[in-house]
Order: structure tokens, then sequence, then C-alpha cells
């Protein structure tokens, strides 16, 4: 249909006031880097102990019935058994699915479930029963002796259906999850006002993480009594909800986070802690307990699928008038983080634009499906594939060029959102979708039957908390006498090189080398809590909590050197290990012995900072007006795909993501974010999907749910802008999740551009593209 | 369950070890040696990230027994880097950023330099398929293409 121009031209950046930096922005070595590249990270499943215990799970193999009778007396008695627990076992086994209680929250209603399934199991991959063994094979047989008699009962599979009267319930009281509703200005005097009224209905499906480490941890218990576990996790702050399904103090739990070999939102809720806290509980030895892939597949979360409705009253100029939008969320067979993904789908779901007169309604709906929790985007990819697809579709009622559109209705700085929360940074939405667009260049023409299109998608996303949940971050920064320093953060990596920011981030504070900082990070009960790695929030939280130690001591360093070189602090830096007059460099002194003097006069050399994010009361769930999140990231990607319209075949030809990150401390790991984050994004566009049949997973191997390898797309060029106006370190906001956002609209969009046709749904397959042309033939 | 007797060399060293007959050479190395490089996420030879060099081919260890490396020679990841020097690969990797979370990066280490052992100056092309096996969640495989590219261009792996 070709919407769009073949070439676009980015307008010159508004002037920017970026202070140069030392070490932050830099594109430094990761202080991770080495030991990966030579095998010596240890992961969590590459541990052991003297005397351990295997441990297995027993699971539900169907989705929705009552469990007549469980046996586990022939598996108990089985040699080399140590230990097997049931539901009976555990009289308080409950599990918080609720976000974890880092700041004192309340536990929100309905989000308690069993750790094990005591009589009734509601998905496949249920938990049922544990053994620990002393080795694998026979814990594996172990399993093979439990005997189960279910009495099948009818189960709901598609939200939809499980809304509608007489359904069957999945827990009581309803299969209402969580409703969450906008109402801004006045829909229905907007409609009226609008020259044309465009609706249509966007679906997206279930995405597994796929992180190439499935879950795995060791625990033991300790000669305090407290129960260890290391665990690959995303959320050390657990050890909170895994004390009190397991029956203890929280101050005899301790979670030990290893790097995560990815998480992506999978490794947020609770995974094998405490299963593995409950057998070295009951063994006093240790167990070490490991997913396999197939077991990861099924038992763990999905991305949730969605079904999203816009009806868009635009004015013939190009402006949108008014939005209504209804989405739902298949939540699963448990609550888990659902209320919350939905929330976030519910605020993005007009996406980046101003509109005066909105309704939302957004419900989570129970279903015999896998449980549906974080995932990368957290709602926001969901949305963004439903409201971009929908300015595309807008531009082509009016016959409008889409960057036109976009533009008219774009969010700047000093709007107001849907909730009515006030953009306060800048909001580089035409920068950043011109300049995606440009970098595409000229457009290929046509090949015969192979049509080339390209599709553009703009999108803002939250980074840091919602600001109703108080969130804040400890971190600990110390200087040793010989001028090294130590970082003590909770700070889970993720491999996305949290830890490295942290490093570079003190380095630049301390002014010293970035192999002079060592960071000890990710123990629940050594580390400051610096709460969880998620939502887009440790450059922001940690980062911020570590400039703020760092900083203080920074403070304790220069006042007393100020003494030395009788000097006004202002006059004097610090950087490659010393402390220097900025007008006579040459007047200095080695951090060293700055440090030395400091320690004798007993001036403290380490600060513990705490910093905390907006604090907010929660809003109206019946029509949301304030402030939810911190801030928000603003970018863009832009793709040009061929269509084979005989075959039905779509390959990805150009792919260019642009996003003002704020302010890089890391500059190639911020391009390495666009750049996995686009992948993922992609693959969510054109291969992935988990596919459930009456509640049966049918992809449960990495041979049958596909990821993208190596050969299946171009690389995406990531384009960098910093506008400085973040509310991280040194203007620094939020790019990990930001980076999967935009790619599957741009896709759906391109693909629309080429073939004159939208596909509604996701993956775009061959097989769709065919059923569409042959709608318009 | 049976056990045999084998000698093997890892990375060097030779091993003489009782392992039993279903024992694959991954659980070999990372349960009988300690040695936690090659990585196992999926069992089934579908992710690459316990892919070890076997007389130097790269093979998945999941889907090799441990019987079956009885008189053969073994490189795992700990085995690339000779007396502290980083191999240009190695090199390569940290320089490009081409690691994230590191889970692939020992198998992918090792079906690169296979690749360069093989095919010194590989096409961009060449590279993407040699490292189709190996599946990363986290780069999008961007860096890790441009780091064999540099690996190559200072003189193989």
């Amino acid at each position: 249909m070709g919407l769009y121009k073949s070439k676009y031209t980015a307008k010159p950046l508004p002037p920017v006031d970026l202070p140069e930096l030392r070490v932050v922005g830099k594109p430094l070595r990761r202080v991770d880097a080495l030991a990966k590249a030579v095998g010596k990270t240890v992961y969590a499943g590459d541990f052991s102990m003297p005397g351990m215990l295997y441990a297995k799970v027993f699971r539900s193999t169907v989705p929705s019935a009552r469990i007549k009778r469980l046996d586990v007396s022939k598996a108990r008695a089985l040699p080399g058994v140590a230990c097997v627990l049931t539901a009976e076992d555990l009289p308080d086994g409950k599990l918080v699915t609720d976000i974890p209680g880092q700041t004192g929250q309340k536990v929100r209603k309905g989000s308690l479930t069993s750790v094990l399934a005591r009589d009734r199991v509601r998905f496949v991959g249920e938990p049922i029963a544990l053994v620990a063994a002393e080795t694998l094979e026979i814990a594996e047989k172990a399993l093979e002796m439990i005997e189960i008699e279910y009495e099948e009962l009818p189960g709901v599979f598609d939200p939809l259906e499980a809304m509608k009267p007489g359904a069957p319930i999945v827990y009581e009281p309803d299969n209402i999850v969580a409703r969450w509703k906008i109402r801004k200005g006045d829909v229905h005097a907007g409609m009226a006002e609008a020259d044309l009224i465009i609706e249509n209905t966007y679906r997206v499906p279930f995405v597994e993480h796929a992180y190439l480490e499935p879950e795995a941890g060791v625990a033991w218990v300790d000669e305090r009594g407290v129960i260890n576990i290391r665990v690959s996790t995303q959320v050390v702050e657990h050890f909170r909800s895994i004390a009190k399904a397991v029956g203890v103090p929280q101050n005899k739990i301790r979670t030990i986070g290893t790097m995560v070999g990815g998480g992506f939102g999978g490794k947020e809720d609770i995974t094998v802690e405490i299963f593995l806290a409950l057998l070295a509980k009951h063994t006093q030895r240790p167990v070490k307990l490991v997913y396999t892939r197939e077991e990861s597949m099924m038992s763990q979360s999905k991305r949730h699928p969605f079904i999203i409705t816009h009806r868009t009253g635009v004015k013939r100029n190009g402006r949108i008038v008014a939005a209504e939008i209804d989405l739902v969320a298949d939540s699963g067979a448990y609550p888990y983080l659902s209320p919350y993904v939905l929330l976030y789908a519910v605020v993005m779901a007009t996406g980046p634009y101003r509109i005066p007169n909105v309704r939302v309604d957004g419900v989570a709906v129970a279903t015999n499906n896998p449980f549906t929790s974080a995932f990368r985007g957290f709602g926001g990819p969901q949305a963004a594939f439903a409201y971009e697809q929908q300015m595309d579709a807008i531009a082509e009622a009016l016959g409008m060029d889409p960057m036109e559109v976009r533009r008219i209705n774009y969010l700047r700085t000093g709007d107001t959102n849907a909730t009515g929360q006030v953009i306060e940074s800048a909001a580089w939405l035409e920068e950043t979708a011109t300049r995606a667009l440009e970098a595409l260049g000229e457009k290929e023409p046509d090949r015969g039957s192979v049509k080339i299109g390209r599709g553009v998608a703009s999108y803002f996303q939250s980074y840091g908390r919602i600001t109703w949940l108080h969130d804040t971050s400890r971190a600990w920064v110390g200087v040793e006498l010989d001028g090294t320093v130590v970082v003590r953060s909770g700070v889970p990596d993720l491999g996305a090189g949290q830890v490295n920011s942290l490093a570079q981030i003190t380095a630049e504070v301390l002014g010293v080398p970035l192999d002079q900082v060592t960071v000890y990070s990710t123990d629940s009960a050594l580390t400051p809590l610096a709460g969880t790695s998620t939502a887009t929030r440790q450059l922001y939280m940690s980062g911020n909590a570590v400039y703020q130690a760092a900083s203080a001591v920074r403070k304790v360093l220069l006042d007393r050197a100020s003494k030395h070189f009788e000097e006004d602090p202002k006059d004097l830096d610090m950087a490659e290990g010393r402390i220097f007059v900025k007008h006579n460099p040459e007047q200095s002194i080695s951090l060293a012995e700055m440090a030395q003097i400091c320690a004798a006069e007993g001036l403290p050399l380490s600060n513990l900072a705490l910093f905390r994010a907006p604090f907010t009361d929660p809003l109206d769930p019946e029509n949301l007006q304030g402030r939810v999140f911190p801030d928000f990231t603003f970018g863009a990607q832009a793709v040009e795909v061929a269509v084979d319209t005989e075959t039905g075949e779509i390959t990805l030809l150009k792919s260019v993501a642009c996003h003002d990150i704020g302010r890089a401390i890391n500059r190639a790991a911020v391009e390495g974010q666009i750049e996995g984050g686009s992948s993922q994004g992609l693959g969510y566009a054109l291969l992935e999907e988990y596919v459930m049949e009456e509640g049966i997973p049918k992809t449960v191997t990495l041979s049958e749910y596909l990821i993208p390898t190596s050969m299946d797309f171009p690389p995406t060029k990531a384009i960098v802008l910093e506008s400085g106006s973040g509310k991280g370190p040194f203007g620094a906001k939020g790019i990990g999740e930001p980076s999967l956002t935009p790619a599957a609209a741009a896709v759906a969009n391109a693909v629309a551009d080429a073939i004159g046709v939208r596909i509604h749904e996701l993956p775009i397959t061959p097989e769709k593209v065919l059923e569409a042309l042959k709608r318009i033939k | 369950m049976g056990m045999h007797s084998i000698t093997v060399t890892v990375n060097g060293e030779k091993e003489y070890l009782e392992v039993p007959s279903h024992m694959t050479l991954l659980q070999m190395l990372r349960e009988k040696l300690a040695i936690t490089g090659p990585k196992n996420g999926c069992s089934a030879g579908e992710c690459g990230a316990c892919t070890v060099l076997l007389d130097g081919e790269p093979v998945n260890s999941c889907m090799v027994l441990a019987v079956e490396v009885d008189g053969h020679e073994v490189v795992t990841v700990e085995g690339l880097a000779k007396e502290g020097q980083l191999t240009p690969l190695q090199q390569a990797f940290i320089e490009h950023n081409a690691v994230q979370c590191g889970f692939c990066t020992p198998g992918m280490l090792i079906s690169a330099e296979a690749l360069l052992k093989r095919n010194p100056h590989p096409t961009e092309e060449e590279i993407k398929e040699a490292l189709v096996g190996n599946l990363c969640r986290c780069t999008g495989y961007i860096r890790i293409i441009r780091a064999v590219q540099t690996a190559a261009e200072k003189g193989g792996a």
C-alpha cells in the first residue's frame, strides 16, 4: 500500500549540555566479561557441595483436576531417597505470588497460592511433590514411583470464555484476577467530535522467555541454622516470602544470587527457592535442584496473551480526539504479577500520544493455561503492538503519512499522558522515529511477487517501579587504605551489566580507574538490599544509590583534602586515583594517602546510602488519574521487510532502533541491550508462539519453540541519543525493557506497508500473510 | 549399570575415569572433573551451550556418551587460553561486549574456535552458519559475529 515515504530526513536534535565524564559513557570492558570468556563465572547450576542431595519436582500432567489420591509411600521407601514432601507436610505452605515485600507493601488479596498442590491442580506442570535423593537417577526413579489419580474437571482455556457466565471457575470467587480503568476527559463528546472512527482488534500469544540457563539452585543449612539458598534469581528479596512459606523467621533465610544466565522477567517470580529451602530444612543436608529445559518451559511463567481493541476518533487533520481501548489478558492458572502487567498495559495502551478523551478498560482473566507474569516490557510490547498498528491504520484511513499522524499527536515534555501524569523528561519521539527511518536509507524496489515495505513504531515505556510501591535501593561504598574501592549492593546481575554500571558510576565519582573497583553483589544477608533487577529500575535506583554513597565518601575525602591543600573543596577534583587542585593539577595527593590520613583521624571512609523513588498513594482503579511511574523512556524502531506474496515468506531486510536513553553509562552495554531487545522483539514478531491446546503445552523444547538464531535476522542498528534528562545518575534513563517494546509493531506495520493488508495477530507467519492476502482478493 | 574405564585428554590433561554407560560427556566434564564451563541448557543438542571440541571438532557434549571419548581429546572453554594468554577470540568477545549473561559464551567460543581453525577467513554468512547451533537470547548475535570477524582479522583463533 506504500503508506510510507521512500525517504525520511531527521531534524537536528535540540541542544543538550552534557558534561564530559571520565569513566561514565565510555565503552569500557565490562568488569564481568573476562571470567565469562574463560569459563570461570560460576552459575547456580555449577555449584556442588559435599553430601549434597539431588531434588526433583513431581508435577501435574493435566490442566484441571481434583487430586483423588496421591501416594508417595513407594517413592519414600526407595533406597537412596532422603525425603519426599507433599502438601500434607506443609500445613502453612503458601507462596506469595505478589511482588516481593521489599518495601513492606501489604500482600494483595488473592495473591497467595499453595507451594504444592493439595487437592486441586489448575495447569499442566503445577508442582505436587518434592523428592530429594542421593543421586539424580534415584530422584528421577522416585518420581516414577509416585502414584496419583486425578478426577479431571472441566477447564477453561480462553480468557473470553472464562468471563462468560457458567464458565468453570479456576479459583474463587470468579475468574477476574484484576481490573483497571482509565477515565480521562469525555470520551463520548470526543467521539462525537471525530470525523472518523477507526476500530481494530489485535491479538498476541503466549511467549516463552527461553533464557539459556534453566532455573537452578543449591540450598544448605549453616551452623547458625540459617537456610542459605544460592540461586539464579532477579530478586534476592524473595527471602521474606520464602521464610513465610517455609515457616521460619525472615532472618533465617539467606538468598545468594549468582550471575543470572538470562532472566527477562522469568526469574522475577520465585522458582526453585522454596522447594530447596523445604528440602534442606527437612533433610538438614545440602540440596541441589536444576530444572530440565522441558520443565522450565512447561512450569514457569509466560508473557501474557492479550486481546486489545482500539476504537480511535480522529479529525481529518490527523488529530486524535478520543480513544476507547479494551484489553483482555490471559492470566493463566495463578495471579502472580498479572494485576501489575495489566496495569502497565492499561497505562501505556494509548501509546505516547496526546489524547484528550480516553476510556481504557483492562481485565486479567484466570484460565487453566500456564501462569503468566513478568516478561521484558511487562505489558508494554503487547500494548505497543496494538497502538502502533492503530496509528498506521489511522494514517491509512486518512490518506496521510504515518509519521505525520504521529508527529501531530506525539506527547511532548509538559504534556500529560492518559493517566494525567506530566511528562517531565525529554520526550524525543519524533527525534527517535525519524532517525530510525532515516537510517533505513532509500527504500528497495519491489521484485515481482516480492513486495517491499517499511514500518516504524514509537513507544514510551516506564523505567522504575510503580510509584505507589514506594521503591528504595541501598548501596554501600568504601575506600580501602590503598586507594581501591569496594561497592556492596544487593543488585542481581542478569548479564545486562548491572554490576558493571555500578562500578563505572563509582569509578567516576571517586576518580579511580574501573579496575580499582570491586563490587560485591546479590546477597540478601551481606549486601545492602537494592531491590529487584526488574522494571528497568536498577540503573535508576541502584545507580542513584551508589552515586549517593560514593558522593558522600567523596565529600569526606575532599573536605579533608581541602585542609591539606588549603583550597576550597569546590576547587578540588578526583581522577586516576589522585585528588588534585583543579587550577594546579600538579598539586595532588594519592587517594591511598588521603584515605590513610582520614582513617588515622577516624573519618568515615564508607557510606551506606538509601535512594527513594518518588512515593505516591495508590490511584483509584476506577479512573487511574495521577502519577503511576517515576518517568519514561522514549524511542522507536524502523524496519524494512520483503514479503513474498506467493509463499507468504517474510524476510527482514533492515532494522534500526533509536532510543533516547538519557545518558549512556556504558555505551557498548546500551547498544548490546538495544540489539538484544530488538532480537527478542523480532522473534516475537515473526517466530515465537508458545502453543497451548486445551491446556496442554505443545512447544516445550527449543526445537519446537523457536527463538532467533544467528541466521534469522540482519543486525539491528542501534542509534543511541542522550537527552541527559533522565532521573537516573548523570541523567540516565533505562533501556533494558524498552529495547524490546517497538520491534513487533514496526514489523507488523512494514508487512502491511508491503502487502496492503494488515495482520492483527502475532506471530506474523507466512500462513497469516497468505490468509490476509486472500481476504483482499 | 555398567561401568567403563576410559582414558581421555581434557584440556591437555590425561584423565583416567570410571564412567557409567549412560553418562554423557557433558555430565562427565561437569560432575566427574568439575569442569563447569560447558553449560547444560537443554540436554537435547538444541542450544549449543555445552559445545566442546572433540578431536578438534565442535560437538554438543550432551549428545556424546562419555565412553565414546575413550582415547580421544576434549577441549572446553577452560582449555582455550594457554598460560593465561587469551585467544584472539576471547579477547575479541570481551572487547566487543559480545558477552552478556555469558551462559552461551563457552559454547559460542568453542564453535567459533572450530570455525577459525577450519576456515581462518570466513565470510559473515559462514560465521552465522557456524554459530547457528549456538543459541543466544541476550545479544542478538551482532557483537558475537563482529567479535569473530575481528579475531579472524587478527590471525585466526
